[in-house]
């Protein structure tokens, strides 16, 4: 062993798996206080009475949730994990994927959450404990490991939209496809959605930001001060359109839009939206 | 009659329907559903489909019933349900004409239906109605009771027997024709979206 060896940090998976069934649990009961102002700012000028009934039964919905430690929705969603793992920590007693599949097996079991993966997108057997996650991994200097888990719906998963547009066709037409996606989401994706937008990269990397941009705190500003006013605008846009809370009428179709970017090819404008519904399940922990 | 009007303007609906009480429902019609309903999503419309086009019996008579697209999350010990909100109907479109055409009376889900379900609810008298997606906490309060009658290896899948005391829910599509989302959403729609 080299003398200059940086001493590594020791986490081991059974830390990872207690985090993670923990995460699920608590995502899946108790919304975020970033939801909960959301449903309050809405009802503060939302016109529409229907709208103003669900978004005040959708609060009780999440009171009870949290109360009760019953989900907030049935579908208690595919998990997604977004884990930045630092080069100094060194994971012991096992592999991380797999410690992150245990969390999820345990906090979907233990939790009463419904299992809804199947195995195989064709024979479509349950795998009965919700497992496995969808992972993403990034490596980040430091000796933390912060795992950021969204229980994602697939009703709304269902509407998400991937496009390549062209340079020439620029923001206007980035601007166009989002409205498009709200539009086409309906009231099938449960409004009042958040939208999470990847703009730039390739095809997957876009699709992979669109989720990413997810986890941001709704209401807070987006860094880039281009990007903030874009993201007003197309909110402003898309609770223009009347489809309202749940889709019967209204002015609050979206709580929020949130836009990550990333430096892309010449030829390329890729474009990926994730549609996500008010049961927007979030939580995340740094070990 | 089972559709009365209550004292609040809310239509109380029991079930089963028959063709006269679907027919007094409008869309926007706020309505509370008691009485026995079934839940089938995705994987029991599968297993329900060849024996409809082979013309045998179905686990459940669906006369004058009403199907819940849901899949409701496992219940706590000693508990009913789980919670049990509403899952995107257009997905069962392709089944539901031709329960329709066997007597099913009704349907609940969330959003919007292809043209030859709403074609089915006219021809046959049917009715979707819509629950609030996503208050699947709030909707387990009014099930009373449930049980699996059908395909349990499906998990939440399976086709369960719920009664329900006043479920509340809102007409979608009637059997008239009209449309809560288009009739709703036009109102509120502005200019230069």
């Amino acid at each position: 062993m080299a003398k200059s060896a940086k001493a590594m940090r020791d986490i081991h998976v059974s830390a990872i798996a207690d985090a993670v069934k923990k995460l699920c649990m608590d995502a899946n009961w108790s919304l975020e206080p970033d939801m909960l102002r959301a449903f309050d700012r809405a009802l503060g000028r939302e016109r529409s009475d229907a709208g103003k009934q669900v978004l005040t039964i959708l609060k009780q919905n999440a009171e009870m949730a949290r109360t009760r430690q019953i989900p907030y929705c049935q579908d208690t969603g595919m998990v997604i994990a977004f884990v930045d793992l630092g080069q100094d920590v060194h994971v012991t007693g096992g592999a991380l994927y797999d410690a992150i599949n245990d969390g999820v097996r345990q906090g979907y079991t233990e939790g009463y959450l419904r299992a809804s993966i199947v195995r195989s997108p064709f024979d479509r057997v349950n795998t009965g404990d919700n497992t496995p996650a969808v992972i993403h991994v990034d490596i980040v200097p430091g000796a933390m490991l912060k795992i950021m888990v969204m229980a994602k719906g697939g009703g709304c998963e269902n509407r998400s939209k991937y496009t390549m547009l062209t340079p020439a066709g620029g923001l206007p037409a980035v601007k166009d496809f989002i409205i498009e996606c709200v539009k086409t989401a309906g009231p099938d994706a449960c409004p009042p959605l958040i939208l999470g937008v990847g703009i730039g990269g390739t095809f997957e990397k876009a699709a992979v930001n669109s989720k990413k941009a997810l986890f941001r705190e709704l209401g807070s500003p987006n860094p880039d001060p281009m990007l903030d006013a874009l993201e007003h605008e197309l909110l402003d846009r898309a609770n223009r359109l009347g489809i309202g809370p749940q889709g019967y009428g209204g002015d609050t179709t979206s709580f929020g839009i949130h836009i990550l970017t990333y430096p892309c090819h010449i030829t390329s404008l890729p474009v990926a939206v994730t549609i996500e519904c008010h049961a927007h399940r979030h939580k995340e922990v740094t070990l | 009659m089972s559709v009365s009007a209550g004292a609040d303007g809310i239509k109380d609906v029991r079930t089963p329907l028959s063709d006269a009480d679907v027919q007094s429902l409008r869309a926007g019609d706020r309505v509370r559903i008691s009485g026995v309903i079934y839940t089938a999503r995705d994987a029991a419309h599968g297993r329900l489909a060849p024996l409809v086009e082979r013309g045998e019996a179905l686990p459940i008579d669906v006369t004058g019933q009403i199907i819940y697209y849901t899949g409701p999350s496992p219940a706590r010990p000693g508990g009913v349900i789980g919670s049990v909100g509403p899952t995107t109907a257009s997905r069962m479109d392709k089944f539901t004409p031709a329960l329709l055409a066997l007597g099913l009376k009704g349907t609940i889900g969330k959003g919007y239906r292809g043209q030859a379900v709403k074609d089915a609810l006219r021809h046959h008298t049917g009715v979707y109605f819509g629950s609030i997606g996503g208050a699947g906490a709030v909707l387990s309060q009014f099930v009373t009771k449930a049980e699996v009658v059908a395909y349990d290896d499906l998990g939440t899948e399976a086709i369960r027997r719920l009664d329900v005391d006043r479920f509340p829910a809102i007409v979608l599509y009637d059997c008239h024709g009209g449309d809560l989302y288009q009739e709703g959403q036009k109102i509120y729609a502005r200019e230069n979206a």
